[in-house]
């Protein structure tokens, strides 16, 4: 990859450290995905907030850095564990610790999402522009729905073009990646949120192109089926967008078989104590949508719905929070079902849950089995 | 038996361990403890192992953005890979966390003959020279 003099003298640390750190793990992403040069990026998303995914290791990290670093573009920023608005059970570790990297990333100069959704809270740069998103559902979404470009970052890399404001223009960034080389071929009916997180799931498994194609074209479902399928595809694999683009190149087929080997896989128990939702967080339409399944009703067991502060407050006004409040459910803020603490396996034995990619975490991470339904199922079974 | 495969460097610098070789992805986030560095996913060919010292071949990492956090996270508590080669592709993922921890990374260049690397083996990565030496113990 070839640098800039300035580039090259930031790598050098004319800069300071963070700078020359940051350029650094430009250098390492950009051989690894063969770009030729660095690009300008308007927008950066930043993933590794969760102390319980960064750890102390991560905290003494972002501390240190946060001393001398700055973000020179606008910065959102992932969940973290928990609601600070909340009382709770976790430890006053846990608390401390989580505290720090939330400041560090406020030294830093973030925007406090605190939401795996930017995509859905801020005005962001127009189709065709180069965004750098870390957390693998913002980053499928923002390629394949909204015509952004990014590659699928990891929290590191994110978090190299905060700081320089650059991103390697390689992969996703580049037409000729955008356009599928493969394609899943859909050979069964789709009906629910679950069915498009499963195809997501087993898509991300089948494929280690970075971009996949979907036939029939499926351009048109809601935006809960699109969340549910691109947290899923984010999650098992390397790919970082969906296109409906046909491709005449290789074919890999999902029917029945293939959609029962990954609800095996993650559908580990037949019941559950606690009911989750939102992984990625829920936003305005899929709060709508229960609270009109669940009007009248009360949940038979606690459930929890996650969602951004912003999409809570734009609920309380609407009056929707409070058919969901009255109907006993649990509304957090600023974290989500995923390595969130609130789900430990000290807790709960088993998590009712729609979202692939929560089933996925909760299984490995966690270590709490998941029973898997769609929505409208958990609604059907657990309010009356 | 001895040889080498030839290999673009990622992030430079020298490491030797023993083999730990698979063909299967790896999500580091949810797969792996990173105090100890084992790998705890029970659908993984590598499930049980331990990361700490070795030389890991993989095809390249999936899942989470925050594995790179992972990998840096597995070197402060000294269970990391003493080198990394991708197989396949370097994704962004092993590639940042490998800069930060500085944890040599090569990714295998796709011209030769890759012959099924045993794990009984010894591996050394010589990251100024670009190639991942294999010694049968």
């Amino acid at each position: 990859m070839d640098l800039t003099r300035e580039e090259e003298d930031a790598l050098d640390g004319k800069n300071g450290k963070p700078i020359s750190t940051a350029y650094k793990i430009l250098l390492s992403i950009g051989k690894a995905t063969n770009a030729e040069k660095l690009i300008p990026v308007e927008w950066v998303h930043l993933s590794g907030v969760n102390y319980n995914t960064i750890g102390d290791a991560g905290v003494e990290f972002l501390t240190k850095y946060s001393e001398e670093a700055e973000f020179v573009v606008p910065t959102t920023i992932n969940p973290m564990g928990y609601d600070s608005h909340k009382q709770n059970n976790l430890s006053s570790n846990f608390q401390k610790q989580q505290s720090k990297i939330a400041k560090a990333y406020e030294k830093m100069g973030s925007i406090p999402s605190f939401s795996c959704i930017p995509y859905e809270l801020f005005q962001l740069p127009k189709s065709g522009h180069s965004v750098s998103f870390a957390e693998s559902n913002a980053a499928v979404m923002a390629n394949s729905v909204f015509g952004l470009r990014t590659n699928k970052e990891s929290s590191l890399s994110a978090l190299a073009s905060a700081i320089t404001g650059k991103a390697p223009y390689s992969d996703l960034r580049m037409d000729s990646t955008r356009d599928p080389k493969i394609r899943i071929k859909i050979d069964k009916e789709l009906k629910t949120e679950l069915d498009y997180g499963v195809l997501g799931y087993f898509s991300g498994k089948s494929v280690k192109e970075s971009c996949v194609s979907f036939g029939p074209d499926i351009s048109n479902i809601d935006m809960y089926k699109t969340k549910s399928l691109s947290a899923a595809l984010g999650t098992s694999g390397a790919c970082g967008m969906f296109s409906s683009r046909d491709t005449h190149d290789e074919t890999i087929s999902f029917g029945k078989e293939e959609e029962k080997s990954i609800i095996d896989e993650l559908n580990t128990t037949d019941c559950g104590d606690v009911i989750a939702l939102g992984s990625p967080q829920l936003g305005m339409y899929e709060l709508e949508l229960l609270s009109k399944m669940i009007a009248g009703k009360k949940f038979s067991k606690k459930c929890m719905i996650f969602c951004a502060r912003s999409v809570y407050e734009k609920s309380c006004k609407s009056g929707i929070a409070k058919i969901l409040e009255n109907a006993g459910a649990n509304i957090i803020c600023d974290a989500c079902t995923c390595l969130s603490p609130l789900l430990s396996r000290e807790e709960y034995d088993g998590v009712i849950t729609n979202s692939v990619k929560a089933a996925h975490y909760l299984n490995k991470s966690n270590g709490v089995s998941v029973c898997l339904k769609d929505l409208k199922s958990i609604v059907m079974e657990y309010a009356k | 038996m001895e040889y080498s495969l030839k290999g673009k460097i990622i992030v430079g610098g020298t490491a030797k361990g023993m083999i730990l070789s698979t063909t299967q992805p790896i999500n580091f986030l949810s797969s792996v403890d990173h105090r100890t560095g084992k790998i705890t996913d029970k659908n993984h060919e590598l499930c049980g192992k331990f990361l700490k010292d070795s030389i890991l071949i993989f095809p390249y990492a999936v899942g989470s953005s925050v594995g790179a956090y992972s990998i840096f996270a597995l070197k402060s508590n000294g269970a990391s890979p003493s080198g990394i080669i991708c197989t396949l592709k370097t994704d962004i993922t092993t590639a940042s966390g490998c800069a930060i921890a500085n944890i040599p990374l090569l990714e295998l260049c796709k011209y030769q003959v890759i012959p099924e690397i045993e794990n009984s083996s010894e591996g050394i990565i010589d990251g100024v020279s670009g190639y991942l030496q294999i010694k049968k113990v």
